[in-house]
């Protein structure tokens, strides 16, 4: 092929390939929303179970559904949904801090000093991360209960921090790896102790990464059911994921509270990710040092 | 002001020899530029002065303080990275600022001295950005800024300059020298760039793979290299090197025939060194005899790449000489020119030391003109 049909040939070629990506885009996003935008039909209808229709549209549109989940209350007529929201938030923002708290320091120990048995610890903290939490029930129930700390939350954020912990720690450990220890160096010697470099230099420059990490540590107890629903017993101390899965078992399934009970449970989660993605799209430390 | 001496600094990096006992005194106000090939251990040493980190052996000593085993914060030094290392997460101000204010300085100095640091730089409408927002040479006096603002009794500087592009390079060099004289501050300068390494020392110490090879002033270092390898690192091209031999008054190889003087003491197997500037195309018998293979004409100088070579095609080296307008009309691929030597140094074959300096009155007069 000669230079020129060459140059003739490329504007045609890559419209069509254009056109080829976008149907495929377009087809991708219509199988991701499609069942979202028919559960926020479900959830805005009337009725309790969904009709076969193509279009997600709500049949009569109403609240109800809403209503009934968010103003449940037991037969003593406490506020379930009050109480079980309340049980989410406290077990996912503790499991964030504590990962945080405890992960942090370690990874960035990990991340700039040699020290013996480095290499031991990071390979047995991977190794806790091969096997599912689930696996691990068993010896987590009976170790919760000879502590007295079952059916509590904050055993189950002990119980979340097993695996967020280590998570935290590998993400904040590549995050340490990426910034410069120049930064560190410039700040001992503008007058800083190794302490001061680490707060005052290495954690600001961090930042985007620790958002990350604690939000992900959030949204993985926020969502996680299996764990909850094997170590809280009383209804009043259930996550909302527990309450969501009471709406949709095989003696009592009433699918437009399951709809409006999902998406209550997302807009937190929701929310945090739209405060955050400054952080998470723009990487702070661009800039510091020549690339 | 302030002095910083250094006494049989050794340091090990992973059980390797990185300094292997380096003596050094830097005087009060002295810009001393540390130069050397990678490797060679010049930034070692400017990290051990910082504190960065600390020598196996040896002391170090900051004015009258002996400082070899204090942290980096007390050592009172200010020091500008390579990579400039600014804060990422602070403005300008606050980074010019972030020194004074660890060290608690009061509010109205600390605006009083980002305020003169700014102006000397020309900062002053940068003060409100982050580094990510400036280009590199801003950057750059950036980091200077941040070093001077804390006034230091001494300045590290860590190859400040290899980051900016050559134009850059030359106009923060002046700015560098500019602000030595203004502060008067006693400076350590690394580099591996012979041309900043050349303009801007008061004092130059050439290190070689962790020891001082030589120590002077940039232009003596220059003309008297102590050994072969510090004439082959500073100049651009680098000296030429030929193996010759010694034959009562005359130096020999093929292509080679020098007359040196026969009150010179020297071993049979030397290596005569010529700066491409030190030869002149002549059209007399000659010392050199060279055959061009490329020639670079850059306008205001020009330069033959070729070999000196005998008639029957045998040879003791490569070699660049600089041509005058003349030569380069008839300079072209397989031509060959007579070269004349104003200047030789010669080297002993065996131990790569200097020798002594040749110079060349006329064609035929060889002197001494130096011996170390």
């Amino acid at each position: 092929m000669s230079a020129r049909e060459d140059t003739a040939r490329q504007p045609r070629g890559s419209a069509i390939r254009g056109a080829l990506v976008h149907a495929f885009l377009i087809a991708a996003v219509v199988f991701a929303v499609y069942p979202i935008l028919w559960v926020i039909a479900l959830a805005f209808s009337e009725s309790v179970v969904p009709e076969a229709r193509a279009l997600p549209l709500p049949t009569n549109v109403s609240l109800d559904h809403f209503v009934a989940v968010i103003g449940r209350t037991d037969g003593e007529g406490r506020w379930m949904f009050a109480r079980q929201l309340w049980s989410s938030a406290f077990v996912s923002i503790m499991t964030s801090v504590v990962a945080i708290a405890i992960a942090t320091p370690a990874a960035y120990a990990l991340s700039r000093f040699e020290f013996v048995g480095k290499d031991a610890s990071v390979k047995s903290l991977l190794a806790t991360q091969m096997f599912p939490g689930v696996a691990a029930s068993v010896p987590l129930y009976l170790l919760l209960d000879a502590i007295g700390l079952l059916d509590t939350l904050s055993g189950l954020v002990l119980v979340y921090a097993t695996s967020a912990v280590p998570f935290a720690l590998f993400q904040l450990r590549g995050a340490f790896d990426a910034i410069p220890k120049e930064l560190e160096e410039a700040a001992m010697v503008d007058g800083a102790t190794r302490f001061g470099a680490f707060v005052r230099v290495a954690l600001p420059a961090a930042r985007p990464a620790l958002a990350i990490t604690a939000l992900f540590a959030f949204m993985s107890a926020w969502n996680e059911f299996a764990l909850a629903a094997t170590f809280l017993t009383r209804e009043e101390h259930y996550t909302l994921p527990i309450l969501l899965q009471s709406y949709a078992t095989e003696h009592d399934a009433n699918l437009g509270h399951f709809a409006a009970g999902a998406i209550l449970v997302s807009v937190p989660v929701m929310a945090l990710f739209y405060v955050l993605q400054r952080q998470l799209i723009h990487g702070l430390t661009s800039g510091g040092v020549k690339g | 002001m302030t002095s910083l001496s250094l006494q049989r600094l050794e340091k090990k990096l992973g059980g390797a020899p990185i300094l292997r006992g380096i003596d050094l005194d830097v005087a009060s106000g002295e810009l001393v530029v540390l130069v050397g090939p990678s490797g060679c251990g010049k930034s070692t040493l400017l990290r051990t002065v910082a504190g960065l980190e600390l020598p196996d052996a040896g002391t170090i000593r900051i004015g009258d303080r002996d400082v070899t085993l204090l942290p980096p914060r007390d050592r009172d030094v200010g020091m500008v990275f390579q990579s400039y290392a600014l804060y990422p997460h602070l403005t300008v101000r606050e980074n010019l600022a972030f020194g004074l204010t660890l060290r608690r300085t009061e509010a109205a100095t600390v605006k009083a001295r980002v305020e003169e640091v700014s102006s000397m730089l020309g900062l002053e409408k940068l003060l409100d950005r982050y580094p990510r927002d400036m280009s590199g040479g801003q950057r750059q006096r950036v980091a200077m800024g941040r070093a001077i603002a804390r006034r230091p009794s001494l300045f590290l500087f860590d190859e400040p300059l290899s980051n900016l592009d050559a134009a850059l390079r030359a106009e923060v060099r002046v700015e560098i020298k500019r602000l030595h004289a203004r502060l008067a501050a006693t400076m350590l300068y690394v580099t591996h760039d012979q041309v900043e390494a050349m303009t801007l020392a008061d004092r130059l110490v050439v290190l070689r793979a962790g020891v001082v090879e030589q120590v002077g002033a940039p232009l003596d270092i220059y003309a008297e290299p102590a050994s072969r390898f510090v004439a082959g690192f500073l100049g651009s091209p680098a000296m030429n090197f030929l193996a010759v031999r010694r034959e009562r008054d005359r130096l020999l190889a093929p292509g080679v025939s020098l007359a040196i003087p026969s009150t010179l003491e020297t071993p049979k197997e030397l290596v005569l060194g010529v700066r491409p500037h030190d030869v002149r195309p002549t059209s007399e018998a000659s010392a050199l005899s060279f055959e061009v293979d490329v020639v670079e004409a850059m306008g205001f100088e020009a330069f033959a790449y070729g070999q000196i070579k005998d008639a029957t095609h045998a040879s003791p080296g490569t070699f660049i000489a600089r041509l005058d307008e003349d030569a380069l009309r008839t300079a072209r691929h397989g031509a060959r020119l007579a070269l004349a030597v104003d200047r030789a140094h010669l080297f002993d074959a065996a131990t790569e030391k200097a020798i002594g300096r040749l110079g060349f009155d006329g064609e035929r007069q060889p002197s001494i003109e130096a011996t170390p």
